[in-house]
């Protein structure tokens, strides 16, 4: 009987896929796509656990077992690295996360089209800038001899460089990046408060609900899924913090603070080419993270019933 | 309910009185009305924290080079002068950067929008056989990704390192715009349309091209762009894969003149001069280099928020 049905179902497998041809062909260039540039990649990491050289290839090269990441850890560098990456992070999600719900719960209160519009237009703008000219703004603008922004803190007696501060560096990375994404971010936050059923509105302004009972009842319970996403989300990325911009804020003062483990990769990879170690440590990070992700989703699932899958 | 019977009377009483406002709109206590100042104000604040530095750098990029140079600069322009820009626009890097991220982002998007296309309108389509294998391999490479010097030895191993294909082919597909598509044409696409193509007698290629993608123009709007902005933007890749001066992005020409920074002279007033001309160019660099983007933005924005709602939309 399951013989019979197994056939039958490949059998009619078969006619799909005759049938459909043309959708499968289709596939094939994309997938292709991430076989070579996403799936050899994963696989190329076995050389994390090789002593990689390029005469004998990925998979010639002798075996070295956890040597590279016991290297790694042996180096004290690590731990300023691994502190470095999770405190800019969690400083970036605990500053960046809650501002674009506080802007859109706000914009969602105003009636004057025109102001709404306004502020909505101008605070994306800020998304659509390169990062190199979001670095080049701030290095100008807070230089202190031509920036206003210098100007600006010493008339609030901050007399000092920040860019070259190294304790600086993670506000200055942080709040310049609120800067950059909080508008655009907040997007979807107006979308989900657009899908709120206008009786719960209703019903709220017959009970005499005041705009901020409105808010704390409706709005934010209303928003509660699609912040627990957005949730998981950026701490399932605390440890992918990019290389573009620390990379560009960096400078010789404030590396202390500012090495990060994909700053890190980047150099000892490709500016000293010892590839088995760099892959090592982006390993490291990229396992972390997974991780990471993997547990607040299961632990977001319990809680509140919502999860990414 | 017995909260609102407590409250009856007023919005019953309301219906009776001539109208001043329409009937939707909430009626404002006074503490609504404090609590609105607060959020005028606020949202004023955020306003001006978002448009004050891009308006300095505007007016000084407009500054003569003495006056950028001494600070003078905060909203509106010292000494109006173009020189800025003439000296960005005589500069060959720039402007063959210009020209390659012009390549990369017209070539770059072409590539993705259609790849991405190609893999999301299959993926639509229930009847796909092993749809879900391959939707969880696409959605894999979301949480977990092969890293930078994995990806590099891929790369080189293709010969494609210092070519321009190094920009494009790499990053050609994101995920994210996978799962926009797909999620788009599973729901703006109705069934009826290809039952009745089918009856026909039109192929699923005919379908996609005559059918499907005329009705997606909102959906290839929002990737394109998207595709197109992030590869403008990137400064990375190129960082990684070029060598050659000649096939630079703007924004890796960019990052040499403006962050890296290495201007010199001979003589202290040459230096000084050279100093001051290399502040200006920098603002009016950063405006040059950002228009494009800023030209298609207000264009696209209603676009890019309707985009951000697709991929809003759960499963």
């Amino acid at each position: 009987m399951d013989v019979m049905n197994g056939e039958r179902r490949r059998a009619a497998r078969m006619r799909n896929v005759r049938r459909h041809w043309q959708l499968y062909a289709l596939l094939v260039l994309p997938v292709a796509y991430f076989v070579i540039f996403q799936y050899i990649p994963m696989a190329n990491n076995v050389i994390a656990f090789k002593d990689y050289n390029v005469v004998q290839g990925i998979w010639g090269s002798p075996w070295a077992g956890f040597d590279h990441f016991e290297r790694f850890f042996a180096n004290p560098v690590a731990w300023d690295l691994i502190r470095n990456t999770l405190m800019l992070s969690l400083y970036g999600f605990l500053a960046g996360f809650p501002v674009p719900i506080i802007l859109a719960l706000a914009l969602n209160e105003v009636r004057a089209r025109f102001f709404k519009r306004t502020v909505q237009m101008v605070t994306y703008a800020p998304h659509f800038i390169s990062t190199v000219i979001v670095v080049s703004m701030l290095i100008l603008v807070f230089s202190p001899r031509i920036g206003f922004m210098a100007d600006v803190m010493g008339f609030f007696g901050v007399d000092s460089n920040l860019l070259a501060d190294p304790d600086a560096f993670r506000s200055v990375y942080v709040w310049s990046d609120v800067w950059q994404t909080a508008g655009y971010s907040a997007i979807i936050y107006m979308a989900a408060l657009a899908g709120i059923d206008p009786s719960l509105y209703e019903a709220a302004r017959l009970d005499g609900a005041s705009r901020l009972r409105k808010i704390w009842h409706v709005d934010l319970p209303g928003i509660a899924p699609t912040v627990v996403v957005v949730m998981i989300l950026s701490v399932g990325s605390v440890m992918a913090i990019g290389f573009e911009k620390a990379f560009l804020l960096q400078n010789p003062l404030n590396l202390s603070q500012s090495e990060i483990i994909a700053t890190y990769t980047y150099k000892i990879g490709l500016l000293s080419a010892d590839f088995s170690l760099a892959t090592a440590v982006g390993l490291f990070n990229s396992v972390i993270n997974l991780i990471l992700l993997l547990a607040v989703n299961t632990v977001s699932k319990r809680v509140t019933g919502n999860g990414l899958w | 309910m017995t909260l609102t019977t407590a409250h009856r009377a007023e919005p019953e009483a309301e219906p009776r009185k001539p109208k001043r406002r329409k009937s939707t709109q909430v009626q404002d206590t006074r503490v609504d009305r404090v609590f609105m100042v607060g959020v005028y104000i606020l949202l004023t604040t955020f306003l001006l924290v978002v448009l004050v530095p891009l308006a300095n750098i505007v007016a000084s990029s407009f500054s003569s080079p003495a006056a950028v140079s001494g600070g003078r600069v905060f909203l509106w322009p010292v000494d109006f002068t173009l020189v800025g820009y003439e000296a960005v626009l005589s500069n060959d890097a720039i402007l063959t950067g210009f020209a390659n991220s012009v390549f990369y982002a017209v070539v770059g998007t072409l590539v993705s929008v259609s790849l991405t296309v190609m893999i999301a309108y299959p993926l639509s389509r229930t009847e796909l056989v092993g749809r879900k294998v391959l939707i969880g391999g696409v959605l894999f490479t979301m949480l977990f990704s092969g890293g930078l010097i994995p990806t590099y030895m891929v790369v080189r191993a293709l010969g494609l390192l210092d070519t321009r294909w190094a920009i494009i082919l790499p990053t050609a597909i994101a995920a994210w715009q996978v799962l926009i598509a797909m999620t788009f044409f599973r729901s703006s696409i109705p069934g009826e349309l290809y039952e009745a193509a089918q009856l026909d007698g039109a192929s699923d290629l005919r379908f996609l091209w005559s059918v499907v993608l005329p009705l997606s123009k909102p959906l290839l709007a929002v990737i394109a762009l998207m595709y197109g902005i992030g590869q403008w933007n990137s400064y990375f890749s190129a960082l990684i894969y070029l060598r050659s001066e000649d096939l630079y992005p703007l924004q890796l020409v960019l990052r040499d003149l403006l962050i890296v920074n290495n201007s010199g002279g001979s003589n202290l007033a040459d230096q000084l001069a050279a100093q001051q001309m290399a502040d200006l160019m920098k603002f009016s660099l950063i405006v040059v280099s950002t228009v494009p983007v800023l030209l298609v933005y207000p264009f696209v924005a209603r676009h890019f928020t309707k985009g951000v709602m697709l991929g809003s939309v759960k499963g």
